[in-house]
This record gives structure tokens, C-alpha cells and sequence, in this order.
């Protein structure tokens, strides 16, 4: 049914359908919304069969959710930056033991220094965890790419993370069209777990494995990885067919198959890059765009089919590799290897730093003239940054670089 | 309430059976089909006592639960002696996670167990003192915050084994571990707030929580059974020796636990929403230098003299929990 | 449902990691000796029949017990109980009241008239001559062994000292009647008031291939004392045996007892029973050093039996007793001192010691004598080929018990001897030592009191004086046993093994260890309660 919600709503209700049986909640900005959602549904009885239970940290709520997925029960939890980092251990654990659990990220930065807003790189810092990682590029699509996320985890016995935009997609209040509870429960059948705790069936799990077999379990993980290649897109068609759209998949494709010059992204990022595709489009360029849905597993042959044929690539990406440059790019740039294509790397949006068409234009516009440089920081204020490293290169007690910073922008100088 | 000693019938209660006794006055673990949770062939050193806790105590809550129950394990000697790949030595439904959150697995297996209507599974948390007075005391705290429906069970064996006998909060002072080792004016671990997780338990007013001791069988089962059977958050803290990281012989392992009892050191009591409930007494008390000496990771509170200061110090501990839990006639 | 590889395990996977191989030294079930076993002068197995009686079976416990000696509702109540002295219960609160627990038993097989099996008789035949606990004793194995048996006892009566110098209230007679009679009743041919001049030829004529000699010490010793009316004086053992005759003999109101043994004792306090009104008892030296044991004197005061030590009989005239003091030297002898006084009496009892009748057994060829004692090799031959002795007649402690632990020795050798196989007896465990106990695992349980006559009733009847045990006291009693050095089935090896390497085989069948997990910590030695495991080294 059609409803005007915000974003974390549209994922809650959605989550909700899925008939999840232990959800735990620590909250942080800006996941709170879909917790809280989930939270009323079960106190008021609209959401039965389901333990809503009010942890005291991520990484509580992440082993709550092992626990009870390692017992049989279908469970969600939901986080962010600094909670992600709080649980990593346990999110290496999880996918460790191959538990099927979903778990949103409302993108956003990590600190130091301390940022409620957008970016990439927190779910970024757990790319090699061996978890699912799934991107929303709108509210619709985090909605139902967890209804997929579900169904992928319980199939491969692997847990999921499903990416949205804090803020941009989680606080924001569009037209989602929320699934039927019969549309879900024929896409979704009951969890059926690979292995379970159960007194009458007794098994250990956990063990400890040595170096005589850790390569080995290993390889299975990057295995399984390669299977979700093939169960995507599988279960990309199943939903349209159930539900009547295209949501999820591998990639997707926007005016891209005679571009010379193609944008990569990830996230609510690509519905700017489209209207600044249609733009340039308009004048002539033969430009195009890809939005990557499935970052793991990273859709090697996908990818490198669609930007086979063109002659730039301009990767924007809301993270970066701090003293190396673009993580998406380089994947991208692996993606690509032999092929004659100059990849280039614009690191956008940290922290929430707005990006606009103008400022996109402008890189695509050099990409296409073969003149951006290898690695951009979108619109930085290069003023603000050189008087701070000459501060650091004059004084040895510089003091603290952000307050510094801060500080500097207020001031008329500046401005 | 305290087991009901059974006097005479020349070892009484004492031993873990009695021939004299009918089976259902001995203890658990003398039957000849008792569960043997913890089975053969695990990696524990000899005369490990937290081996020999958790077969107690595992069997305790198997035959409590008719055999339905769940074990989430912290990481740990326990975990890691166990259940090296390929042989698991556990006979019972059984999950490792990680170091800090056994409570909080058990958490989740106990809210599965509850939404799936299996209300006759009872779910059981273990780890060390490691694993649960330090880096697992958030989750252990909101564990009992919440009341869940969980039993939490450490076997205190006073420092970090598994990885090398380094000090942990549980650590008693005056102790040599690798981590405060026996040198300088303050030799050994110092003498510190302490940190008991059992008053810190009743301070959660959680239904039930006891100190337990594999020297003193009876009382162990009787707790760990009562527990199972209880509803909301529990805690058992067992005190295991550890000849390799005490320094005392492996054939001295219930010895010394038995002396940690009788000296005071380590009280024997319950607590029900926070108030004391149960105590056992000392049955032959000893001064605390007894129980020190056997074990090497005190011994040079005795060389080249006595470190009379010290010990007195420590006698003091012992002096102020008999007091406090009324542990003499 | 499809496992993970290696993250998920089966249960009981590890069962084929062996760590047995960790072990430098392995535990072993051992029997050591109790040393209750190791006193008892007849050999019993008592931490055997103990076992036995803890559980309320009472008729095993009997039977195990009379195994080693047929006698124990008599034992239980003359044996002075070396057993309790040796008990290691006493170094935790005090001794098994083990003689009370066995006179129970003995009472008990009375009052449920449990007998002794009829064995064959098909072995050899065997002459005993005496009747006392030794050849009882040596009848009641022989008839085990399947030999024929042939009493010839001088008195008119079976029992010997038992019934002829132990008085009533210490050993009733209908107690002693029992006991002997369960023997008798095996198939034992008695011939009473017949004296046997001449062993060697008896065994000839009569066709016995073994004799067992088993007259005891029957002679009093005499002193001499020249007196004015020998009437006044009498040995104790006359007087002791006139008691079971119809008349008693007057021994007037005061009686003075010459002599600090057991038998001096017994002799004043059936004075004071036959009416006396003050019983003395005359001794050389101090009661520190008087050979009789504690318990009598202690009863014997209670009964107002009155002592003068440090004191030697010289001569009486007209019943006025002269009676040196004596003092001790350095050595600790009495030597005398001249000072004399002289003590009125009516008669004495003369309790100096006893003799063996070495008179009969001059015609014996071979038989060597020794210090008044008849000589025996270590399988109890004389020096007469066939011809056995024991108890009082050789040398050797003089009590009931050793009595009857040389009968059953003789038998056992006698039966060797008949067969051509000579009897070697088997080797004994190591002691079962106090520091080897767990004394933690024994419950808190003080010795049992028995109830004894009290004083007034005692000094007018012979009434037994101790009461025994009733059932639920006897029960409580055998359960403070420790069963040192044998394992008693406490479970405790088989709970404390953190690797779960004792197997438990069953009631009765105590527990055996699985090698293949031991790793060899010790724990179930160290939490042995009764020390019946041992740690060895492994052979390299």
C-alpha cells in the first residue's frame, strides 16, 4: 500500500512483515526511528510472535542476535558508525559461525572527530567481515531490499547488512509503497536454519579451529560469497514477479550502454548523479551512471560488462582510505584490470557534506575532458586546509586540527 | 535454603556418595548415569578445577532441566579445552561466541526459546572470571538489569588463564601472576578494591544469587539445581583452583578449595532479590597462611621470612567475610 | 540439517583424544592392612564384618567375622581389644567401639539362633585335648577343613579358663553355653572328665594322625609364704573354678588378694560378691606397672575393691597377714625395705601367675620346653612330629584371643601337615597408616557409650556388669568405622576425576580406571577418605 513515511518507518514496517522473532535494540543517530518503529508494533501487539528486547550496548545487541539465531529464532538488529565499530567483534562472529541475521546500517560517519551525519564509512570498515552488503539508493528499495535480505541470509546461511543513508533516506519522508503481509509471506517461507541449539539434537558450535583447517574454512566463507552472485539476481527477479518492482540485484544501469564517461556509486548518492546525468545529457555528453546495489559480494563480471565499453570512470564515493585514496574505486579499478580505462576517485559527502549537481557537474565535466586528476576531494576548502598544515608545520603545539578548523571558518578571513 | 546434612552414616554427606544412602541422598554425581556433560578427552591440564566445576555444575542443571538445556560459553580455558576442532568433549546443546558476551548470547537464546513457546528449555551462560568480571561485566549487567532468563555460571579460578596466568579483577591480592609478578615493594597483584560479582549480582536484586566451591559438592548441585529451576536472571559463582596458574599440585585442587572455604576466604552463601538468604558455615577453620601455602603463587609472602604484614592483611579479608556472612557457630 | 566444516563439532568427538598418554603416573586401587586387622590376635578381618554391619547385615557381618573366629559374644566381652587401641579413629575423636559391635553380633547370632554350616567329614582325624578358646578355636577350623574332630577335656565341662577362671558377671554363662555348643553341633566328638596321661600313645591307640595340644597355663603359682592355717590360703584359680561347683567357698569379711593381674581382679571382686566386705588386693609394685588391664581396675575400684601397693606378703599366723613394703629402685623393681606391718584377714587369694602341667607331656619324645613354655616351629609343631600346641602352653601373650588365633593357626597348619602341602599363610598388605586417611570425609560422631550395671545391683549379683549395645547404637557404632585402607565405595574417586577416567562397576564391585583418559593428577588418591589408592610411577 501506498503511504507518504519517513524512510526508518517504510524499513520497520517492512522488517516487521519478515515475522522476525528477537529483535534487540541499542540506539544510536540514526537508526532510532526504526527500532522505536519496531518497538511500538510489538508493545501494541501488532507484531506478535517477536521479543522486542532493550540492550545496553551494540555489541550486546549483536550477541543477543547470535544467540538467539543460533537457536533457531529469526533476528534483527539495527546500528551505525561508532555502534558498528562497538560490535565489530561480534560482526566478525557472526558471519564466522554463519548466522542469518539482518542488521540495517544507517549510514554515517565515524569519529574522531564526532559526525551524526552521512557517509559510508562505517559499514566500509566492515567490508571484509564477510557479510552481505547490500545499498538502498531510496526509501523504497531499504524497505524491500530487507524483505530480499532476509531470504538471501536464511538461504546462504549468512548474515546481511542492508546499507541506507542516514539522514537522507532514514529521516526523510517519501512515497513507499509497503508490501502485503501475503506478499511477503509468499516470497519468505519460515527460517529453516543449517544448524541449530536444541537440547534433543546436541552440537558444539564455536569451536576452535587450528591452522590445519582455517584456511579451509575460510575459502568457504569467500565461497558462499560467490554463491550470493548467483542468489541475488535470482531473488531479484523472484520479487518482481511477487511484488511488481525492480528493487536490489546485483547493479544497476542508467543511460549507460553508448557512455563514454560513467559514474560509479553507491547509495541515495545516485539520484543526484541521475538528474546530473539527464543534465549532461542534454548538452551532448554521452554520459551514463551504474549504482551499485550488492557491494559484497563486489559484482566483478557485472561491473566490468557494463563498463567495458566506456573510456572513463568516475568513481564518487562517500568514504575513503585514509592515506591511500577511493575503496569503491579501487575495487572498481580491480574490476576493470586490461581494459583501457582511466578510473578516477571523488571522495564526496563526508561527514554529510552536501553534494550538488554544480559541484558534480563540474567533476564529470573534467572527467570527460580526460582532466580529472586521479583522486578529488569534492568541494574542500583548500584555504581552511593549508592554513592548518602550516599551523602544524610552524608549531609544534598546534593544538586539536577540528576545533582549529572550526574555528578558522567562523572567522571573517575565511569566509 | 542449605542442602540438609545427612550426619554419621560414617561419611555422612561428606563424600560424594555413600553406599549407606539411599541414591537419592547422594549426590548427583555419583550415579553411574550421570550425564558426563563434560566427557573425556578434553585438553585440561591434570587436576584442572574448573574441569571438574563445570562437569558439576552442567550435570547439576542437566539433570534439574531433564536434559533441556542450552550452554552459551564465553571464551576462555574452559572453551578452548574443549572444543578444539575436530573434538568437542561437550555431550550437551552448546555455543562459543566470543570473550565478552556470553551473557548476552545466552540472552538471545533464552528470548528464541521464549517466542518459540519452549518454556521448558532452560538456558545457561559460563565463563571464567575473565569473561565475566572483566570484559564481559556490561553485558553481565544488563543481562541482570533486564532479568532475563538466564543462569549465569562463572568458575573463578582468580586471573587469565588460558592466555598465560595474567592478573584479572578477580586476582586475590598478594598474588603472583605474569602480569604482577613477585618483585618490587608491592610483589604480586596489589591490594585493591576487589571486585565481588556476587554482591554486585544482589546489588541487581536479580532472584537468586550464590557463591559455590568444588570442594563442597553437595552444596554446589544443590544451588545450581535450585537455579535452574528458577525464572529471571541467576548467578553461581564457582571458586576452581588452578594448579598451573596457583602454583599448587594437581592432586591438591579440591585441598585448596576447601581451605579457601574454611579460612574464610572464599564464603559460601546465597542471596534472594538482593538479601542474604543461606549461608554455610566453616566446619574446621584454618588461618589463611595454610591455604597460602600451598600454593607457589604466594610463596614469597613466605620467602626468605614471613611477610607477616601481608598475611595478616589477608587474614583480614578472610576475618572481615566471616563476620559479614556469619560463617562461625 | 548440514554442519559448518570445523566450526561445528559433534558431541563426543573428543573421545578419541586419549590423554591417558599425558600421564607420568597412574593411580592403583591397593587393600592396605587396617590396623585393627593388623592387632587382632585371632586374625580377624574386622574392617570386613564392620562393612557388613554398617549396612544393617547383620548375618554377613556374622558370618564374615566368625570366618576368622567362631567366638565373638564371648570375645566381645573378655577380648581386652588390642584392635581399639590400634583403631585410627582414635587420633580423630576416639576409638570403634569395636568389641561392643562384635559382642552385638555374637548376641545377635544367639538370638536368631544362626548356626554353623555341617561341613564334610571326610579329612583326617584329629585329637585336641583341652577345650579352652585355643582348642575350640583349632576344632572349629579343623571341622571347616573337613577333618573329623575329638575333644578330651579333664573338666566336667567345656571352656577352660573361659568358664573356670572368668567369672559370671563378666562373661554369663548361657553366652559362653551358646557359643560352644554352635561349635559342638558341626559334629565335634566330645569326651569330657577324660585327663590324657599320654598323647602319643592316645593318638596310636585311637587311630588320630594329629594331636593339638591345648591345656593351657592351669597350675597357680606358688609362693612361699609359711603359714599357720593353710585353709586361709587359696590360689585364685581354685576359687575362680569352685564358683561353677554347688558350693562356693567362704572366704570370711575381709579378704586380701595377693597378686596385680587380671586374675587378682577377678578374685577380689568375687570375694566382695560372695559377701566380703573388704576385698584388698596386695601388689608388689605400683598400679602404673600392674599387668592388669585399666578397664577391670578402674572396675574393680567402682566396686570398692580397696588396692595396697608397693607390697609383698611375708608369712601369716593366725590370721594376721605380715606384709613388707617395698619401694622401687632405679630400675624400676621393687626391692624390699624392712618395714613390715601386719593386716587381720580371714583368708587370701593367692593370684601370682600361672603355670603350664609340663607333668603329661614328659612322655612326649622330641616336645622341647623352654621357660615353662612347650617350644613350637613356626607351623605350631613340637618337636613330635603330629604333635601341635597353642594358646597359654607356649610362648606367647596370654590371652583368649591369641588362644584362639593359635587354634586357628595350628588348624590351618595341622590340615597342611595332614596333606603333605605345608600351609604358608598369605603374604600381608601394607599398613593402612593414619596420615594415609582423608580424615575431612568422616562425619563428626563421638564413640557410643555402652550402659553399664549400676553399682549396687553390681556387688550383689553376678549379673553381667557392661550391658551390650542395643541395634540402632551397634549400627551407629560400625558406621564410625573408617574402613581404612579398603575401599568402602564412596563415590568420591569416581566424582573428583576431572577427566571422567573412573568407571563405576556397580554395588559391591567397588570402581576400576579408564587409562585411556587418566592423566594421572592424583586427586582421587588425595580424596580418598580411606587411603585405598595408590599413585606409582609409569614404566618409562
Amino acid at each position: 500500500m501506498l503511504r507518504q513515511i519517513e524512510g526508518s518507518r517504510a524499513v520497520a514496517e517492512s522488517v516487521a512483515l519478515c515475522r522476525p522473532e528477537v529483535i534487540c535494540a541499542y540506539p544510536i543517530t540514526p537508526q532510532t526511528h526504526i527500532v522505536e518503529g519496531l518497538g511500538e508494533m510489538v508493545k501494541s501487539g501488532q507484531l506478535k510472535g517477536c521479543d522486542f528486547i532493550n540492550v545496553e550496548s551494540e555489541f550486546a545487541a549483536l550477541s543477543v542476535a547470535i544467540g538467539s539465531s543460533a537457536a533457531g529464532a529469526r533476528s534483527y538488529t539495527a546500528t551505525a558508525s561508532q555502534g558498528l565499530l562497538y560490535m565489530a567483534e561480534a560482526v566478525y562472529n557472526a558471519s564466522g559461525l554463519g548466522l542469518p541475521i539482518v542488521m540495517t546500517i544507517g549510514n554515517r560517519a565515524i569519529g574522531a572527530p564526532i559526525n551524526i551525519w552521512n557517509d559510508h564509512s562505517d559499514s566500509m570498515s566492515m567490508r571484509d567481515s564477510g557479510w552481505l552488503q547490500l545499498h538502498a539508493e531510496t526509501n523504497q528499495e531499504a524497505a524491500d531490499l530487507h524483505i530480499q535480505a532476509f531470504r538471501l541470509a536464511e538461504e546462504l546461511s549468512l548474515p546481511v547488512m542492508v546499507c541506507m543513508d542516514g539522514f537522507i533516506l532514514t529521516h526523510a519522508y517519501e512515497r513507499v509503497d509497503v508490501p502485503t503481509q501475503q506478499q511477503v509471506d509468499a516470497y519468505l517461507p519460515p527460517f529453516l536454519p543449517r544448524q541449530v541449539l536444541n537440547p534433543a539434537a546436541p552440537l558444539s558450535i564455536g569451536a576452535m579451529v587450528g591452522p590445519e583447517a582455517f584456511m579451509e574454512v575460510r575459502y568457504l566463507d569467500h565461497c558462499k560469497q560467490g554463491q550470493a552472485l548467483e542468489l541475488i539476481p535470482e531473488l531479484n527477479r523472484e520479487f518482481r514477479e511477487i511484488f511488481g518492482r525492480d528493487s536490489g540485484g546485483l547493479l544497476r544501469a542508467y543511460r549507460a550502454h553508448d557512455a563514454e564517461t560513467l559514474v560509479v556509486a553507491l547509495g541515495s548518492i545516485n539520484g543526484t548523479i541521475q538528474e546530473t546525468v539527464d543534465q549532461l545529457r542534454a548538452e551532448g555528453m554521452k554520459i551514463g551512471s551504474v549504482s551499485l546495489c550488492s557491494y559484497r559480494p563486489f559484482p566483478v563480471e557485472a561491473l566490468r560488462k557494463k563498463l567495458a565499453s566506456a573510456k572513463e570512470v568516475v568513481v564518487v564515493e562517500k568514504c575513503v582510505a585514509v592515506g591511500v585514496g577511493g575503496i569503491v574505486s579501487m575495487e572498481v579499478r580491480n574490476a576493470l584490470t586490461g581494459l583501457p580505462i582511466t578510473v578516477s576517485t571523488v571522495v564526496a559527502g563526508l561527514g554529510g557534506r552536501t553534494i550538488t549537481r554544480k559541484s558534480l557537474r563540474g567533476v564529470f565535466h573534467k572527467a570527460h575532458v580526460g582532466q580529472l586528476p586521479p583522486l578529488t576531494f569534492l568541494d574542500l576548502n583548500h584555504d581552511v586546509v593549508s592554513r592548518e598544515l602550516d599551523r602544524q608545520r610552524d608549531r609544534r603545539h598546534s593544538g586539536p586540527p577540528a576545533e582549529n578548523i572550526l574555528r578558522d571558518l567562523r572567522s571573517p578571513v575565511c569566509q | 535454603m542449605p542442602v540438609t546434612e545427612i550426619k554419621f552414616y560414617q561419611t555422612g554427606t561428606f563424600t560424594i556418595g555413600n553406599r549407606l544412602l539411599s541414591e537419592e541422598e547422594r549426590a548427583g554425581q555419583s550415579a553411574a548415569n550421570r550425564a558426563n556433560s563434560l566427557n573425556c578427552g578434553h585438553r585440561a591440564c591434570q587436576g584442572c578445577g574448573e574441569a571438574l566445576g563445570a562437569r558439576y555444575a552442567i550435570d547439576a542443571a542437566i539433570r534439574a532441566s531433564k536434559g533441556q538445556l542450552i550452554v552459551a560459553n564465553a571464551t576462555g580455558c574452559l572453551e578452548v579445552f574443549s572444543t578444539p576442532y575436530p573434538e568437542s568433549s561437550w555431550q550437551i546443546a552448546w555455543m562459543h561466541s566470543l570473550f565478552g558476551n556470553a551473557a548476552a548470547v545466552a540472552t538471545g537464546i533464552a528470548a528464541a526459546m521464549k517466542v518459540k513457546g519452549r518454556d521448558d528449555v532452560r538456558v545457561l551462560a559460563q565463563g571464567g572470571d575473565g569473561g565475566t568480571t572483566d570484559i564481559g561485566f556490561a553485558c553481565l549487567s544488563g543481562m541482570f538489569e533486564r532479568n532475563d532468563d538466564v543462569l549465569y555460571v562463572c568458575y573463578d579460578n582468580e586471573g587469565y588463564m588460558n592466555t598465560g596466568v595474567q592478573r584479572s579483577s578477580a586476582t586475590p591480592p598478594a598474588a603472583r601472576t605474569a602480569t604482577t609478578p613477585a618483585m618490587g615493594s608491592e610483589p604480586g597483584n596489589r591490594f585493591g578494591q576487589g571486585k565481588s560479582i556476587p554482591l554486585i549480582a544482589m546489588a541487581h536484586q536479580i532472584p537468586f544469587v550464590a557463591t559455590a566451591s568444588v570442594a563442597n559438592l553437595r552444596d554446589l548441585e544443590d544451588k545450581i539445581e535450585r537455579a535452574t529451576l528458577m525464572r529471571g536472571a541467576r548467578y553461581v559463582h564457582v571458586h576452581v583452583p588452578c594448579p598451573l596458574g596457583w602454583g599448587s599440585e594437581p592432586s591438591d585442587t579440591i585441598k585448596v578449595a576447601r581451605m579457601a572455604v574454611e579460612s574464610g576466604l572464599f564464603p559460601l552463601f546465597e542471596a534472594e532479590y538482593g538479601a542474604l538468604s543461606a549461608h554455610t558455615k566453616i566446619r574446621r577453620k584454618v588461618p589463611v597462611e595454610e591455604y597460602l601455602r600451598l600454593q607457589k603463587r604466594f610463596a614469597h609472602l613466605f620467602k626468605p621470612t614471613t611477610d607477616v604484614a601481608r598475611v595478616n592483611h589477608i587474614q583480614a579479608i578472610a576475618d572481615r567475610n566471616i563476620e559479614r556472612f556469619d560463617l562461625l557457630n | 540439517m548440514q554442519k559448518p566444516f570445523a566450526t561445528t563439532l559433534d558431541p563426543g568427538s573428543s573421545l578419541t583424544n586419549h590423554t591417558g598418554t599425558w600421564r607420568t603416573e597412574r593411580p592403583v586401587y591397593v587393600d592396605r592392612l587396617p590396623p585393627c586387622n593388623n592387632a587382632c590376635a585371632a586374625g580377624e578381618n574386622i574392617q570386613g564384618w564392620l562393612y557388613y554391619a554398617e549396612g544393617g547385615d547383620y548375618r554377613r557381618a556374622w558370618e564374615t567375622l566368625v570366618a576368622e573366629n567362631p567366638m565373638p559374644a564371648i570375645m566381645g566381652r573378655i577380648c581386652y581389644h588390642p584392635c581399639e587401641s590400634s583403631c585410627n579413629r582414635g587420633q580423630l575423636d576416639t576409638a570403634v567401639n569395636i568389641h561392643a559391635v562384635e559382642r552385638f553380633l555374637g548376641d545377635e547370632a544367639i538370638r536368631q539362633g544362626w548356626a554353623f554350616k555341617t561341613p564334610p567329614s571326610d579329612g583326617k582325624n584329629v585329637l585336641i585335648i583341652g577345650s579352652g578358646p585355643s582348642g575350640l578355636s583349632a576344632a572349629y577350623h579343623l571341622r571347616r577343613l573337613g577333618h573329623r574332630v575329638t575333644i578330651c577335656e579333664a573338666q566336667p565341662a567345656l571352656g577352660g579358663m573361659m568358664r573356670y577362671a572368668i567369672p559370671k558377671y563378666r562373661l554369663p554363662r548361657n553366652i559362653l553355653d551358646a557359643e560352644i555348643d554352635r561349635i559342638v553341633a558341626m559334629g565335634v566328638t566330645i569326651r569330657l572328665n577324660t585327663r590324657i596321661d599320654d598323647p602319643v600313645a592316645e593318638m596310636k591307640q585311637s587311630g588320630f594322625d594329629a594331636v593339638y595340644l591345648a591345656v593351657g597355663a592351669q597350675l597357680a603359682q606358688r609362693a612361699y609364704i609359711p603359714a599357720g592355717d593353710a585353709k586361709r590360703i587359696l590360689d585364685a584359680l581354685s576359687l575362680l573354678r569352685a564358683m561353677e561347683g554347688p558350693d562356693p567357698p567362704q572366704l570370711g569379711r575381709r579378704v586380701l588378694v595377693y597378686g596385680g593381674g587380671n586374675t587378682a581382679l577377678d578374685a577380689a571382686r568375687t570375694a566382695k560378691r560372695l559377701g566380703a566386705t573388704e576385698a584388698i588386693v596386695v601388689y608388689r609394685r605400683t598400679r602404673e606397672r600392674m599387668p592388669a588391664h585399666d578397664s577391670e581396675v578402674r572396675e574393680a575400684e567402682e566396686e570398692g575393691v580397696q588396692f595396697r601397693w608397693l607390697s609383698t606378703i611375708k608369712k601369716e599366723e593366725g590370721g594376721a597377714f605380715t606384709v613388707e613394703k617395698m619401694q622401687l629402685d632405679e630400675k624400676g623393681f621393687p626391692q624390699p625395705t624392712g618395714e613390715m606391718e601386719t593386716i587381720d584377714a580371714d583368708s587370701m587369694v593367692l593370684a601370682l601367675g600361672q603355670n603350664v602341667d609340663l607333668e603329661f607331656l614328659a612322655k612326649i619324645d622330641g616336645l622341647g620346653i623352654e621357660k615353662g613354655s612347650v617350644m613350637v616351629d613356626q607351623h605350631m609343631m613340637t618337636g613330635s612330629p603330629g604333635v601341635f600346641a597353642g594358646g597359654d602352653m607356649v610362648p606367647s601373650e596370654r590371652s583368649a584371643t591369641t588362644s584362639i588365633g593359635h587354634g586357628k593357626k595350628a588348624a590351618r597348619n595341622i590340615d597342611g601337615w595332614l596333606r603333605g602341602r605345608p600351609y604358608t599363610p598369605p603374604a600381608r598388605h601394607p599398613l593402612a597408616s593414619f596420615e594415609k586417611l582423608n580424615t575431612w570425609y568422616y562425619s563428626d560422631a563421638p564413640k557410643s557409650v555402652q550402659p553399664v550395671l549400676d553399682e549396687a545391683r553390681r556387688l550383689s549379683t553376678f549379673d553381667e556388669v557392661a550391658a551390650g549395645l542395643d541395634q540402632s547404637t551397634a549400627l551407629f557404632e560400625a558406621r564410625r568405622c573408617l574402613s581404612c585402607g579398603n575401599c568402602f565405595e564412596c563415590d568420591n574417586c569416581y566424582g573428583v576425576c576431572p577427566d571422567n577416567a573412573v568407571i563405576k562397576l556397580g554395588a559391591g564391585n567397588r570402581f576400576k580406571f579408564n587409562y585411556e583418559y587418566c592423566k594421572g593428577c592424583g586427586l582421587c588418591a588425595e580424596e580418598c577418605p580411606c587411603g585405598a589408592i595408590e599413585m606409582i610411577q609409569e614404566q618409562a
